[in-house]
């Protein structure tokens, strides 16, 4: 563990040293190449077989590896000890190793070469992340609590910029900082750069800390709409700056504050007129699915790059983008495009949030921008540390007067510690002109420095902190179905008790908008289809259903025995059929006795042997599976029924334009039939103390029976193309033949398997509730307590042996099974099953 | 219950006071609401809460009409439903949704969150017998999704069979064999719902202000 950090970092610091040697070696000779040409002319003597052309590629390749390198700092960091990522947020981390790198490219180069530029923050970096946050802003959360959030990014940020700046003057003015060049407007535009709190260093460290969701909503929110206003502020100090003192007069200071709303709410409005655009465009994109999820991407930062055209707020114009277009681009995209789409923003994020914290650390090695005055600095973290924790609780304060459940103290604490600050303040010092503010790399450094410290020093102390003021933390996070369940029924029982009593309340308005949503929003934005099936609830249930059937799926590949589902009809030829239903008659007791002692033994040798898995299809399966289909008997059994066939065909051709996996629309809605017949019946059994088993396994030996004979007419061809089928299909009849014999519990039990909470083991997914007194498998326990008498076993043996084909692998498995003790069994079987894999 | 009915008396909305916790305006609010729904009559009948016209579409306005008229949510232990209610039932079905206090200690808002989930327990149990059984919550969730349309009553139920083994997996646990999980409990419901803070969501907000003309 150790050592591989050691390792990563050792190779990043190597790495880096080499790109720059190669850099300052390329660059000396800048001069030489001046004319290339001329160059190129004096030495070629013949044809070059390889030119080296470092200059070709400079650009592209520097950037890629100063990701790569970024890439590598996260991967370090994260691979770090425990116990400094525990106490260390990662962030400053980061900066710290930005601070290696930084010392490493100033050792190679004796100068900073190179830095975060404002116009790549902005333009590269930043977006992704904004779009990212807002994407997933949890948007009931955001919405109902965005009356508090504006006031905070509004007001808050207002608050701090004009405080500070004024403080800093006052202090000026006094002399606290010695001579500068400065006056009370470079004061205030300094305060408005330094006022916002930044949403990427803020993500990052109060992820680490899982805050309640409110405390995070209000910070979270505040700091990315914030950031918004602080550009505004900015840009609207700059003008000023640069109008000059002299200029500004009330007309001026009216347009300035016009302009600031303009620019916020023309930001936003852009942002929502993007949303619906992006929303309508997903509408329609049904036969390019492949790209679709690149839309939201392209689109978002369209809004991001209009609006910073039209001088408008670039940030809020995303974030609204990203808020507002979430739930109809969820609707509308295929699921596949989604998951592409959440994964593919997490990595842009993640890469830049990364990009960020690294280049922070090593502009600041760099002598070119630090200038030292102490008094500024130190009174600047003061000032903002304070006026911070004033506003906090000031505003916090006149909300709580209005708001329903008001923000606790603790929380106020939490919030106004957690005002960090990061790289938009930077980007915007870097952007200062030093034209019209002569004293720049002062307010530069000083930005660094406050960043360093907040991110560094606060990012540290905050873990600590909310442990112990006892923030109440983040409940989990999957609310469970029934949760879900309750608070639609708030939701409507609180609508219910404001009517009655006759109050045009906040849920009376929620509902209408709701219901103007439902009728007339999701109308226009939404597919028809989606718009049908989007109902909240039937969402989720939808989602645990795919969970479920993906779970059990990648259960089944992992146990290497997914082959009885493509052949679960020729499986459900049982031997009771063929052989004994006689015997399932005369002795229905030894019967379920033997499965269950079956279920019994195997519960405890089960996985630790066969981890290690081949691939569903092989023609080894056999005995591997006859070993794991015991194993997990129990979860094949219960899905037996209603897993669907898949239609699935492995085309084996290339598409740029398609995954070749035609699952069909019927599928995923006989899938989900089934299920909730299945379910249906299992409940009612269980409620009425039925036992529908037996009705149902008839059913099934009969239905599949038939099937079973097509299979055996015409052999192979049968079994979906797959050569290999044959086999597992035969062998897979054994199994069955012991699932049958189980029969109790087929139809008794819960069928799928997806609703229990832990799916790991498959021992647990028969559930004892739902089973009637005498007609249940016995527990785990119960079963393992059975009484063992090898008479039984060996009576039962040659049916058993009869079922199966003339396989001779089975056979052997077979007779061996029969015949160890039991406590060897898994034992012997794994090791005669061995030499055929090895 | 009636004397103040025509006369409101400052005492007695005074009692009321202490006994629900609203404030004298809030009770004056609540008091004109009461006696623009039942028709300036003494007591509230359930036709007179049908008759509102925005609780129409709420899906699940059967439970909570209901509720307005259970004994059970009027004293401890009460049985069955009434046919009326007067101002002070009224006022105390209502004070089930008033938000918490807040200064307010951690035994107050345990006290707090029992009640009002005890509310909410009611309305699903609906014979009462201390269970939310399989059909009560398909009943529920079925008029939950009632007006969402494209689902049919086999999903409904479908989602309260989910919903309900759930609940008997994290409740129960691991069962014996022959145990038959009957339905939730008042202690099951406690503990499922343990993640959702009851007692900053279950309220609304009680203006001193009068509303009531604005809606009809």
């Amino acid at each position: 563990m150790a050592s591989s950090v050691y390792l990563c970092l050792l190779r990043t610091v190597f790495l880096v040293c080499i790109v720059n040697l190669l850099i300052h070696g390329v660059s000396g000779d800048e001069d030489v190449n001046q004319n290339p040409h001329h160059h190129l002319h004096e030495n070629i003597t013949g044809l070059p077989i390889v030119t080296f052309k470092w200059h070709h590629v400079e650009t592209p390749y520097l950037v890629v590896l100063w990701v790569f390198v970024a890439a590598l700092a996260k991967l370090s960091v994260i691979e770090l000890n425990h116990h400094v990522t525990s106490v260390f947020p990662e962030s400053g981390l980061l900066i710290i190793l930005g601070f290696f790198l930084g010392g490493i490219v100033w050792g190679a180069d004796k100068a900073q070469t190179f830095k975060l530029l404002p116009s790549t923050f902005f333009f590269y970096l930043l977006p992704q992340i904004i779009l990212d946050a807002s994407y997933f802003m949890p948007n009931k959360l955001f919405f109902s609590n965005l009356g508090a959030i504006l006031i905070y990014a509004i007001f808050g940020t207002c608050w701090n910029a004009a405080t500070v700046g004024l403080s800093l003057w006052g202090c000026y003015e006094a002399g606290a900082m010695g001579n500068l060049d400065i006056g009370l407007l470079q004061f205030l535009l300094f305060g408005s750069l330094i006022a916002a709190v930044d949403p990427v260093a803020v993500i990052a460290v109060f992820e680490e800390v899982h805050v309640n969701e409110v405390l995070f909503i209000l910070v979270f929110g505040e700091s990315l709409l914030n950031d918004g206003v602080t550009v505004v502020l900015y840009n609207v100090f700059e003008a000023f700056v640069n109008l000059g003192g002299p200029m500004i007069d009330t007309a001026e200071i009216f347009k300035g504050i016009f302009t600031f709303v303009v620019v916020a709410f023309g930001g936003s409005f852009l942002g929502v007129v993007f949303a619906i655009l992006l929303s309508l465009l997903t509408r329609c994109t049904k036969h390019i699915q492949i790209i679709e999820a690149g839309f939201v991407f392209v689109v978002g930062y369209m809004a991001y790059l209009t609006a910073e055209m039209l001088s408008l707020s670039a940030i809020l114009s995303i974030t609204f983008c990203g808020v507002c277009c979430q739930k109809y681009v969820n609707a509308n995209m295929d699921e596949k495009s989604i998951t592409t789409l959440r994964h593919a923003l997490k990595l842009l994020a993640n890469g830049s949030e990364t990009m960020i914290f690294v280049f922070l650390g090593i502009t600041a090695i760099d002598t070119e921008i630090w200038v030292w005055n102490t008094g500024f600095i130190l009174l600047t973290i003061l000032f903002i540390f304070i006026y911070r924790i004033i506003g906090v609780f000031l505003l916090t304060w006149m909300l709580n007067k209005f708001r329903l459940v008001p923000v606790e103290v603790i929380d106020q604490v939490v919030m106004s510690y957690g005002g960090l600050r990061g790289a938009v303040a930077y980007g915007l010092a870097a952007m200062l002109d030093e034209k019209t503010i002569p004293e720049k790399n002062l307010m530069i450094s000083t930005t660094l420095i406050v960043v360093y410290f907040t991110v560094i020093l606060q990012g540290i102390t905050m873990k600590p902190l909310v442990q112990w003021l006892k923030v109440k933390r983040a409940a989990h996070s999957d609310l469970k179905l029934i949760e879900k369940l309750n608070n639609r029924a708030f939701d409507h029982i609180l609508a219910a008790v404001e009517d009655i009593c006759g109050r045009i309340g906040d849920n009376w308005w929620t509902r209408g908008w709701n219901r103007f949503e439902e009728n007339y929003i999701s109308w226009l934005l939404m597919k028809p289809k989606a718009r049908k099936n989007r109902d909240y609830l039937f969402s989720i249930f939808h989602k645990l259903n795919l969970e479920d059937a993906v779970n059990y799926v990648s259960e089944g590949e992992r146990q290497g025995s997914l082959a009885f589902i493509r052949s679960d009809k020729a499986a459900n030829v049982d031997f009771k059929k063929q052989f004994g239903s006689e015997f399932a008659d005369v002795m229905p007791d030894i019967m379920v006795d033997m499965s269950s002692y079956e279920l019994g033994i195997e519960n405890f040798s089960v996985t630790s042997i066969v981890k290690d898995t081949i691939p569903s299809v092989s023609l080894d399966i056999n005995a591997q599976d006859r070993k794991n289909a015991l194993d997990d008997i129990n979860a094949h059994h219960l899905l037996q029924q209603h897993l669907y066939r898949s239609r699935k065909h492995h085309r084996h051709k290339y598409s740029r334009s398609h995954f070749s996996i035609n699952q069909s629309e019927e599928e995923v809605q006989e899938i989900f039939q089934r299920t909730m017949r299945s379910r249906l019946e299992s409940f009612k059994s269980a409620k009425m103390g039925v036992n529908q088993a037996k009705k149902i396994t008839k059913h099934h030996k009969k239905e599949l029976a038939h099937k079973m004979a097509n299979g055996h007419s015409d052999g192979t061809g049968y079994l979906y193309g797959d050569e290999v089928d044959s086999a597992v299909g035969s062998e897979t009849g054994v199994i069955s033949g012991t699932f049958m014999r189980d029969k109790y519990t087929v139809g008794a039990g819960i069928e799928n398997p997806v609703f229990l909470p832990d799916m790991d083991s498959p021992t647990h997914s028969s559930l004892p509730w739902l089973m009637e007194t005498e007609a249940v498998a016995p527990s785990q326990r119960a079963q393992r307590r059975l009484p063992w008498t090898p008479n039984r076993l060996r009576r039962l043996a040659p049916m058993r042996i009869s079922t199966c084909s003339t396989d001779s692998f089975l056979m052997a498995d077979v007779s061996s099974l029969t015949l160890e003790e039991h406590e060897e069994l898994s034992q012997t079987d794994h090791d005669e099953i061995r030499p055929v894999f090895d | 219950m009636g004397s103040f009915q025509s006369l409101p008396d400052d005492h007695q909305y005074r009692t009321l006071s202490q006994k629900t916790g609203f404030s004298l305006d809030q009770i004056a609010i609540l008091h004109n609401r009461f006696k623009q729904l039942s028709q300036n009559e003494e007591t509230l009948r359930r036709d007179d809460l049908k008759t509102i016209q925005d609780l129409e579409s709420n899906p699940i306005r059967s439970e909570i009409i209901e509720a307005f008229f259970d004994r059970r949510n009027f004293q401890k232990d009460g049985v069955g439903s009434v046919e009326e209610i007067g101002f002070e039932e009224f006022l105390t079905i209502m004070s089930y949704f008033r938000a918490p206090p807040h200064h307010i200690t951690e035994e107050q808002r345990e006290e707090m969150r029992r009640a009002k989930l005890r509310f909410l327990f009611n309305m699903h149990d609906t014979d009462n017998d201390g269970t939310i059984t399989l059909e009560e919550y398909r009943h529920v969730v079925e008029e939950l999704l009632s007006r969402s349309g494209a689902l049919g009553r086999e999903t409904a139920k479908g989602i309260a069979d989910a919903a309900m083994l759930e609940v008997a997996s994290i409740s129960v646990g691991h069962m014996a064999p022959d145990e038959f999980y009957e339905g939730i409990t008042f202690e099951h419901f406690l503990k499922i719902l343990k993640g959702i803070e009851i007692e900053t969501r279950m309220h609304i907000r009680f203006l001193n202000m009068d509303t009531t003309v604005l809606c009809k």
